[in-house]
Formats: C-alpha cells, structure tokens, sequence
C-alpha cells in the first residue's frame, strides 16, 4: 500500500517536473512524498487542515452536474467529486467536508475573506481573477456553445448573430454573457441576461429569443433533460478551463492541489468523477488537461 | 478603487440607461397615478371603487411580483408590449422600439407599481384641501371637473408635491430590479457584469453604482426641500 502511493506520488511528481518549465514551486509535491501517513510540513495550510479535520469549500449549488444541492441537501457534481478526492488526499474523511454556496460573484471575496480554504465552482481561470486569487488546475476544460431549438437551422455559431436579427440570453455576470456581446451586432436588442439560466431557457421556449449561450457543460444538463426540444448548434468557440481558487499566496497549497489532480488524472479517479456526474449529461470529457503550475 | 475611473463607460452606460427608465417610469406613474386618484375621489361609486381595487392590488404586492407578471405573464399572453413603440419617443429612448421586449416589460411594472403610490399621494394632498372649498365651488354650479381643476387641485398641488417626489425617488432606487428581469445593462446590472464576469472587487463597485443614483435622487430631494421651504414662506 505505502510503496504504490509512494509510486504514484513519484511518478506524479516526475510528471509536474516535466510540465513546469520554470519549476521552483514544488515545496507541496516533495512535502507530499514524503508523508508516509498524512502529515505535511509544519506551517503550511495542508498541516492546518489536517490538524483542524475540517475544512470548507465553495461551490455552486445551482449548476446541475457540477454542483447541485438537490433533495439529498448535499451538493453533487463533478466539482462536488473532485473536491472530495482532493480532501481525501489531505486526511481528511468526505462527511468533514462543509460546502459553502460561492455563486459566481463572491468567489474571490469567499477566498479572500477566509470563509473558505478552497474553491471549486465551475471556476474560469482567467488573468484578472489572477490579480486576487491563484488557481489550481485545470481539472476540466470547458468551451462556450450556443443552445437553439431542435428545429432552427438558421443558427450555426457566434457569426449567425452578425446580421443583427437573431435575439440570445445567458447570464448576468458571467463570462459568456460577455463574450456574446462581442458577436452581436446591437447589444440592446439583441442580448437579454437574467439571473438564472431556467429563465434564459423559458424565453427560448416562449420565443422571446433565439438562442441561450453560456458553457457547453450547462447547456447539455438542459439538453439531457429535454431532449425533444432543443440542441447545440456548432461547436464549442471558446476555451474555459476550470480551476480550484485558492489564496493568492499560498504556492504550497497549489503545488499539493495541482500534484492530487495529476494524480486524479493517472489513477482514473477523476475519470470516474466524471462518469458519475456530468459524463451522465453525454458531454465529452476529453484527455486530461495539463495543470497550470504557473 | 480603479474600476472607477477604468470602467467609466460602463458606469455611464447604466447610468444613462437607469435615467431613461426612470423618466420614462415617472411620466407614465404620474399620468396613471393622476388618473386613478381621479376615480377614488369621484363622485360614482363604481368609479370610486375600481380606483380602490387598483390601489389595494399594486401598492400591496411586491414590486418583484409585479416584474415577474409583466416580463412573464405578458409573453405567456402573447403580448410584446408593442402599444409603447411610441413613434416619436422611440427615437429618443432607443430602447423602447428594440425587437427585445423586456424594457417595456420593465418600464410598465414600474408604471402600475408607483402609479398606486402617486395615486395616494395625489389624494392625501385633495384631503388636505379644506371641504368648505369644494362645497362652496359646487355650490357655485361647477361640474366635478371644473371643480377639480379650477379649485382643489391647485391647491392640493401644494401638499402633495413632497410626498410626490418621495414617491419618484422611491420608484427611482425600486429600478434597480430591472437588470434581473432581462433589460441589459441598467446601473444595477452593471455591478453584475463588473464583479461577476470581470472580477472586480464588489466594494467599488458598488462604490460607483450608489453614486450613480445619488446623481439622480440627491438633486431631486434637494429641490423637494426647497419646494418646501418655499411653501412654508407662502404659509405664514
């Protein structure tokens, strides 16, 4: 048992020495291998979880196969899966894990405030959120996509929105809501943002608008629930890799985080991760994406 | 505190947006407002009564509620609120004429919302109104419209001018709901976009977005208090 970790964990971190070109930030991945039982080096924020046995994490509870809080009361998704194969790794059993609901707009703020220790809620990495928080990560790649109804053939992609006839909703606040703007002729008649994507699809029903764009992911939970009314039209154009937010100056924490997806990535666990939550929805789940020790 | 001066255009954007909506909003409550106060004080009990029913149902339901009917009750019906396509005015509140519906969805919740409120303003100022003065004017022969217009609106003007302004700021700082029922781009919205997709920290933000109203709702309490001042030198 101990020599398979201590393989694993090798080759782990073999494979993170081969991806960080720059290197220097492996304090977490040394302190990892050589804990045969769970401790970390002393002062770090593993050693302080480990102590504590507890440990809060922000997710969405909103966002179906990602992270959904359902009549279980407890989130599920993909997210929800890989923050317990990360606690796992830090000692700690799954029920002392405490979900924090963190929707879109306080994600920095959770971290930065202390409200939570780490963050994994459909998270864009991106460089302004860099300024305040760090990622972890990649553990996925999602791209943005266009959901139309079952019969429109007129809309193909982005571009179809040119012409200024065609009507799209997404999101207040979110990334793609952004990004749509930038295809769109006339943003004030042509994109209608609400706060929940159920609107977003009611109006698209009702005939309101002609489309509804936001992450590929999210449109095929939709898809998979009403598969008789809608589909994707085109292709994935943008490139959305999810991170794990974590404190802007906690490398050691990264590096271990970033060192647990690698391995995640060799053992199948997040394969399975995968499978059990949004795989369900037919999204494809592609090779594993490299992480980012930047 | 950057995103102030960074993000100027989107603050201003909003800023311009919210403003059309809420004089837009204004105009409408006020011309509807007046109307229903006109049906409460009348003299038909049919008339009087529907005046009550409007009030009793729009100033005892939440404004959301109310956004919810208009942004997705309306569409159900099969309406896309296109009797607001004003020819004129259109031009100039380009939003108004757009294919997307959901400012005028917007603009007439906040119509029959604030309407019920300017409605009762507009009374208590008839009620302030000594009743020797419409008795005196019936007296004189004149119908219930000449007696409204040439003796006690003008002087219930008076007392109702500040709970009227009130009323407007209110309605003001009530638009704020907007940006959730699908109208892109309102003042409130923007700190959406902002925090949400642009990760700015949310303090300044909402820094910037509170100042946006200030600039409208301060002058306006500025100048109630003037009206007032004014009234109580005429008073005395």
């Amino acid at each position: 048992m101990r020599l398979t970790r201590v393989a694993a964990l090798a080759t782990a971190s073999a494979l993170a020495f081969g991806l960080a070109a720059c290197g220097g930030d492996d304090a977490g991945s040394d302190d990892a291998a050589v804990s045969g039982g769970k401790s970390f080096a002393a002062g770090s924020t593993m050693e302080r979880l480990n102590k504590a046995q507890v440990v809060k994490v922000g997710t969405k509870f909103d966002q179906p196969g990602f992270g959904l809080k359902g009549l279980s009361g407890k989130p599920e998704g993909f997210d929800v899966e890989i923050a317990k194969i990360i606690v796992k790794e830090l000692g700690i059993p799954e029920d002392k894990i405490e979900f924090v609901e963190s929707p879109s707009k306080v994600r920095e703020d959770v971290i930065i405030n202390d409200n939570v220790d780490f963050v994994v809620a459909t998270y864009t990495i991106n460089d302004k959120r860099k300024e305040r928080i760090a990622f972890a990560g990649p553990y996925y790649e999602a791209g943005q996509n266009i959901m139309v109804k079952k019969d429109d053939t007129s809309i193909t992609g982005p571009d179809s929105f040119k012409d200024g006839t065609k009507k799209v909703c997404s999101v207040t606040g979110s990334t793609p809501a952004e990004e749509i703007k930038k295809h769109v002729k006339d943003v004030a008649s042509q994109v209608v943002l609400f706060d929940t994507y159920d609107k977003c699809r009611d109006a698209l029903k009702g005939g309101q608008v002609n489309a509804v764009t936001t992450d590929n992911v999210i449109l095929l939970g939709y898809i998979a629930k009403d598969e008789t009314s809608f589909k994707l039209a085109g292709d994935n154009f943008t490139k959305e890799p999810y991170g794990i937010g974590v404190k802007k100056d906690d490398t050691a924490f990264r590096g271990f985080i970033n060192d647990t997806l690698d391995k995640a990535f060799q053992d199948g666990s997040w394969k399975k991760a995968w499978d059990d939550t949004a795989g369900k929805f037919g999204a494809e789940l592609g090779t594993a994406p490299a992480v980012n020790r930047y | 505190m950057n995103v102030l001066i960074d993000k100027f255009d989107v603050f201003a954007g909003g800023f311009w947006l919210t403003f059309q909506i809420c004089i837009l909003a204004a105009i409408g409550a006020l011309i509807l407002g007046a109307v229903v106060a006109v049906l409460r004080i009348s003299p038909v009990p049919p008339l009087r009564a529907l005046g009550t029913a409007y009030v009793t149902v729009f100033r005892n339901m939440p404004l959301t509620v109310v956004m919810f009917f208009a942004a997705f009750g309306l569409p159900a019906l099969g309406s896309n609120a296109n009797f607001l396509r004003i020819p004129v005015i259109d031009a100039i509140f380009t939003r108004l004429g757009t294919d997307l519906p959901y400012f005028r969805f917007a603009l007439i919740a906040l119509i029959l919302y604030t309407a019920a409120f300017v409605c009762e303003a507009l009374r208590s100022g008839v009620n302030a109104v000594s009743p020797g003065q419409a008795e005196a004017a019936r007296s004189l022969g004149l119908t219930f419209g000449q007696n409204l217009r040439y003796v006690v609106l003008p002087q219930s003007w008076k007392a109702s001018i500040v709970p009227l302004g009130s009323v407007i700021i209110a309605m003001i700082k009530n638009s704020a709901l907007i940006g959730f029922f699908g109208v892109v781009g309102d003042l409130s919205s923007t700190a959406d976009q902002l925090t949400g997709a642009e990760g700015y920290a949310f303090i300044p933000v909402a820094i910037g977005i509170s100042i946006g109203y200030l600039i409208m709702t301060v002058p306006l309490g500025a100048l109630l208090d003037r009206i007032e001042r004014r009234q109580a030198v005429a008073a005395r």
